[in-house]
């Protein structure tokens, strides 16, 4: 069947015209019709019929880009023209975007078919895709529990094989531990890596965009369309960009893979662990060193990013005032009542908390207790790191120290922020980290985590592209 | 005991670069609302601003010209407030390290004295758009194309001692910046504008609360407001009541201040370091480059006019506080034009017909070449300079140029000197008694003589030439 082949598997299928774009975009359509998983927001079936099409046609000149007609699900923080993008969010449930985030360009310009536009937790502010105006999505492999978030309607698409892969985000997990929940290949590149012009910002200066796919290979062959520089993104790095499809190959003998101690400590769900553990075994097989590693102030993650992603995120999100566009209350009386309305009715509780701890930080008196101290901790985070890859060359652990939970079954706000205790570092740090299928607890997956060093993507795809030649977690499939 | 008035000013000035300061939408004056706006200024889901280089160049620029510490890493920070005519919610300012740290201007007091006054700081940040409250009965209108228009906010330290002092800082400062072509000083379009911090104590005390004054659009009205301010304090503090930190409104109609909000009442503006935008680096060989690329500024000039010109620090103070008439003065002596002559016409002649007609020096109708030819027709002794002030007004009201009004009008100097001493002795055989007097000793009836020649003359006899020969005659 068209929907269990890799990308690089419907590359050379549409090269051989073994089917076609409209093939295979209706093949996913019909798919994404039959799915009750809650993935998308939106389903843009004419335009990706119409894009198809046309990807058709440039495949029959011979002149067509690495991707094209390949279709993909968008998340719905990523801005596109002429189409609604909502963030998951009330507030902007009514917002047609009048431009194309860089990301979209890119695509775009490769001539891909855009199938929809993916759930995910409001401005990306959640783990579980319970915070969206639309619902949950569920997850695929049990329609009772979590898809994790936020990019939850990416990675339940993915997993689902309703679409080949999809856009994510990552501002603090919001990639990788979904992508651990469901059973895919997720990349949070190094912060700077791909432009952030057109994402709607949650934390500018964590948030990153990512592939979510099934593979490795299939990563490397799609970061290859997002990475680079943007003028239009002063964040953006504007250093070079390999191949990263060349080095996937090489062999991992004397890598040297280090597992921090505060990885392995208590909280971690025991099953987890055990496939967490029988992945480096598998390393080690591969010719790998393990070495313990030690990142001390790893234990201040959470503190620390709720502090700097809700204080980014309250001045964000103060755009969203019902003035231009979006959510506006019905018949304001003066202008305090009009900004009150709309923004606590356009909001969801998740983002009025967040909001309200920002405001709350950055307030006079309470900066350098807060946002300064929680800036300081951020750089022992990233110190940290740096002492760890003098000795490592990728750090590996758990991404979320418990597998899929059933759906509504954390309440409070905190527990739910612990979910995020591993992954959150590498957002402090801006450091590339991976989520890579590696077994099963419960029946459900569970991802194994690669951290590597700034721009170092090419040795995670390779290290986990390796992983994938020797294993076949990632061609497990939830659906038929 | 006497009050001593204490005030600061903060100068916002609109840079003059092409696009805005974190977008690509121009900065043009005048355009229909919200025409100039893009993603960015309208603070559009997922828009990031990208600065402009120019407006950084232009910040350098006025650094370097008040020989300011230059911030070689500096910091673009949000103030975040919630207003209709913002649209981000946030504006994006320099806070903590601003990209221009300490600075000073030399300003020049009514009684000749100089005076130095600090510069705290310059630092650069966007313009909201704007709130415009009279257009609809029950809405307020908002025009975005100012919305992230890049400003200078320059703020000097309270070094002022009287809104006559204040005045003088803030024309300075308006002159500084033309001079070094980062604003077009424009204050009617507001893109030079005047906030004031006011405050009174008794000499020697700690500095008075202060109340920082919005709204003001002119010199006069700077120093209006101000001196309206202070009579309010010294007023509050004489009766035994204290005054109150707050904003307060200048009304140019009323003439008269109003509270606008109390520091009780003020924002937390929540600064933090926007996460958006990379820190602010300003490299030596950048610096060098703009040095070079400064102009003459007016406190060099001054010297200059002074000491290779020879003219009195007064006077050339007044010619290069506007670089617009330094550089009409400039044109017509770089000609030749003899230099003191040249000053008493652009400061006297010329400047009472400009006030006079409220024209700008640019605007002319005397261009600097032809002021150039008429003051050479006094020096060559074609005319005299009473002939001139006729030729001066002819040439004012359109009447053609320097030397068809002198030949039209036949105002040639008459130079024919035994002409001129046959209507000499014909004056002298006609006022008999008062040659007596003069013999006598009546010095004073020179003058006589010298009008009676020129009335005989239609004021066309060389002056030097008549006080020659009636001296001669009288002796």
């Amino acid at each position: 069947m068209m929907h269990n082949l890799t990308i690089a598997e419907q590359i050379k299928g549409l090269k051989n015209r073994d089917f076609s774009s409209l093939e295979l975009t209706q093949h996913y359509l019909n798919r994404i019709d039959n799915s009750n998983l809650n993935a998308f927001i939106s389903v843009t079936s004419d335009q990706a019929i119409n894009q198809a099409k046309m990807a058709d046609s440039i495949l029959a000149k011979g002149n067509a880009a690495s991707l094209t007609g390949i279709p993909y699900a968008h998340k719905d923080i990523f801005c596109t023209k002429g189409i609604k993008t909502s963030a998951g969010s009330k507030m902007l449930d009514s917002f047609i975007s009048p431009y194309d985030a860089t990301l979209s360009d890119k695509l775009n310009s490769q001539n891909m078919v855009m199938l929809g536009k993916t759930n995910m937790d409001e401005f990306a502010m959640g783990s579980s895709n319970e915070n969206s105006y639309y619902g949950p999505v569920k997850n695929p492999w049990d329609t009772k529990k979590v898809p994790g978030g936020s990019s939850g309607g990416s990675a339940a698409a993915v997993a689902s094989r309703i679409s080949p892969f999809a856009t994510g985000t990552d501002t603090g997990g919001s990639i990788r531990q979904p992508a651990s929940l469901c059973g895919i290949t997720g990349l949070k590149p190094t912060y700077g890596r791909i432009s952030r012009y057109g994402m709607i910002a949650y934390a500018s200066s964590l948030d990153q965009a990512g592939p979510m796919t099934r593979t490795a290979e299939d990563s490397a062959i799609i970061l290859n369309a997002m990475a680079g520089f943007d003028s239009k993104d002063s964040t953006s790095a504007n250093i070079s960009v390999p191949d990263y499809t060349q080095n996937l190959s090489k062999s991992l003998k004397g890598l040297k893979i280090g597992l921090p101690k505060e990885y392995f400590s208590e909280g971690l769900d025991k099953g987890v662990e055990k496939v967490v553990m029988n992945a480096i075994n598998d390393y080690e097989a591969m010719g790998a060193k393990i070495i313990e590693v030690s990142l001390p102030n790893s234990i201040h993650a959470i503190p620390a990013y709720y502090i700097v992603a809700p204080c980014e995120c309250s001045s964000n999100l103060s755009r969203f005032d019902g003035v231009r566009y979006g959510y506006r209350c019905g018949d304001p009386k003066d202008l305090n009542d009009l900004y009150l309305r709309s923004r606590s009715e356009g909001f969801g509780d998740e983002v009025k908390r967040r909001i309200m701890i920002g405001a709350y930080a950055l307030s006079a008196g309470y900066y350098d207790a807060y946002y300064l101290k929680a800036q300081k901790v951020r750089q022992l985070i990233s110190e940290d790191f740096k002492v760890a890859f003098k000795e490592v060359d990728v750090v590996m652990g758990p991404v979320s120290p418990t597998a899929a939970f059933d759906l509504g079954s954390v309440k409070d706000p905190v527990s739910m922020y612990l979910a995020d205790i591993y992954t959150l570092s590498v957002n402090l740090a801006g450091l590339p980290g991976m989520s890579i299928p590696a077994g099963f607890s419960d029946n459900l997956p569970v991802g194994l985590q690669l951290i590597g060093n700034h721009w170092s993507e090419e040795l995670l795809l390779n290290t986990a592209h390796q992983f994938q030649m020797v294993t076949d977690w990632h061609n497990a499939s939830p659906v038929e | 005991m006497t009050w001593e008035t204490v005030i600061g000013l903060e100068i916002h000035s609109q840079l003059k670069t092409k696009s805005k300061i974190f977008s690509g939408a121009s900065t043009a004056f005048g355009a229909k609302a919200n025409t100039q706006a893009c993603a960015v200024d309208l603070g559009y889901p997922g828009v990031l601003p990208v600065l402009n280089q120019e407006a950084v160049k232009m910040a350098l620029r006025f650094g370097l010209s008040v020989n300011a510490t230059i911030n070689k890493h500096s910091i673009f920070a949000r103030k975040n407030y919630f207003y209709p005519d913002l649209p981000k919610g946030y504006q994006i300012s320099q806070f903590e390290i601003p990209i221009v740290g300490n600075g000073v201007i030399d300003i020049s007091l009514e009684n000749g004295e100089n005076k130095i006054v600090g510069i705290t700081r310059a630092h650069l940040e966007e313009d909201a758009g704007k709130s415009i409250h009279d257009m609809y009965d029950e809405y307020t209108a908002i025009d975005l194309n100012r919305a992230g228009t890049p400003l200078l906010e320059i703020v000097s330290e309270p070094d002022m001692r009287s809104a006559k002092e204040a005045v003088a800082y803030a024309k300075k400062i308006h002159a500084l910046v033309q001079y070094i072509d980062i604003c077009d000083g424009n204050m009617q379009e507001g893109s030079f504008r005047c906030d004031a911090n006011v405050s009174v104590r008794k000499h020697g005390d700690k500095l008075g609360t202060r109340a920082e004054l919005k709204n003001i659009n002119s010199f006069k009205f700077l120093e209006k407001a101000i001196n309206l301010e202070v009579e309010r304090q010294i007023d509050i503090l004489e009766e035994g009541g204290s005054v109150v930190q707050e904003t307060r409104l200048y009304d140019s109609i009323k003439n008269e201040t109003r509270s606008m909000r109390s520091k009780e009442e003020a924002n937390d503006y929540r600064y933090f370091p926007d996460p958006d935008l990379l820190p602010v680096v300003v490299s030596d060989e950048l610096l060098l480059d703009i040095k070079k690329s400064l102009p003459e500024l007016p406190t060099e000039k001054k010297l200059r006019f002074v000491d290779k010109l020879g003219l009195s620090a007064y006077d050339a103070e007044i010619l290069t506080s506007q670089k617009e008439v330094a550089d009409y003065f400039e044109t017509i002596i770089n000609k030749g034009a003899d230099a003191k002559l040249s000053a008493n016409w652009v400061m006297g002649e010329l400047s009472a017909a400009l006030n006079k007609n409220q024209v700008e020096i640019n605007n002319s109708p005397i261009p600097s070449n032809e002021l150039f030819v008429l003051i050479s027709r006094i020096t060559d002794n074609t005319i005299s300079g009473k002939i001139a002030k006729d030729v001066f007004k002819l040439m004012w009201e359109g009447n053609g140029s320097v030397d068809e009004i002198i030949e039209k009008q036949g105002l040639k100097q008459m130079t024919d000197s035994s002409a001129l001493e046959s209507i000499i002795d014909d004056i002298i055989s006609n006022n008999l008694s008062q040659v007596k007097q003069f013999k006598d000793g009546n010095s004073k009836l020179l003058g006589f003589f010298v009008g009676q020649v020129m009335k005989a003359t239609q004021g066309k006899a060389n002056p030097k030439q008549v006080n020659q020969i009636l001296n001669e005659k009288l002796s």
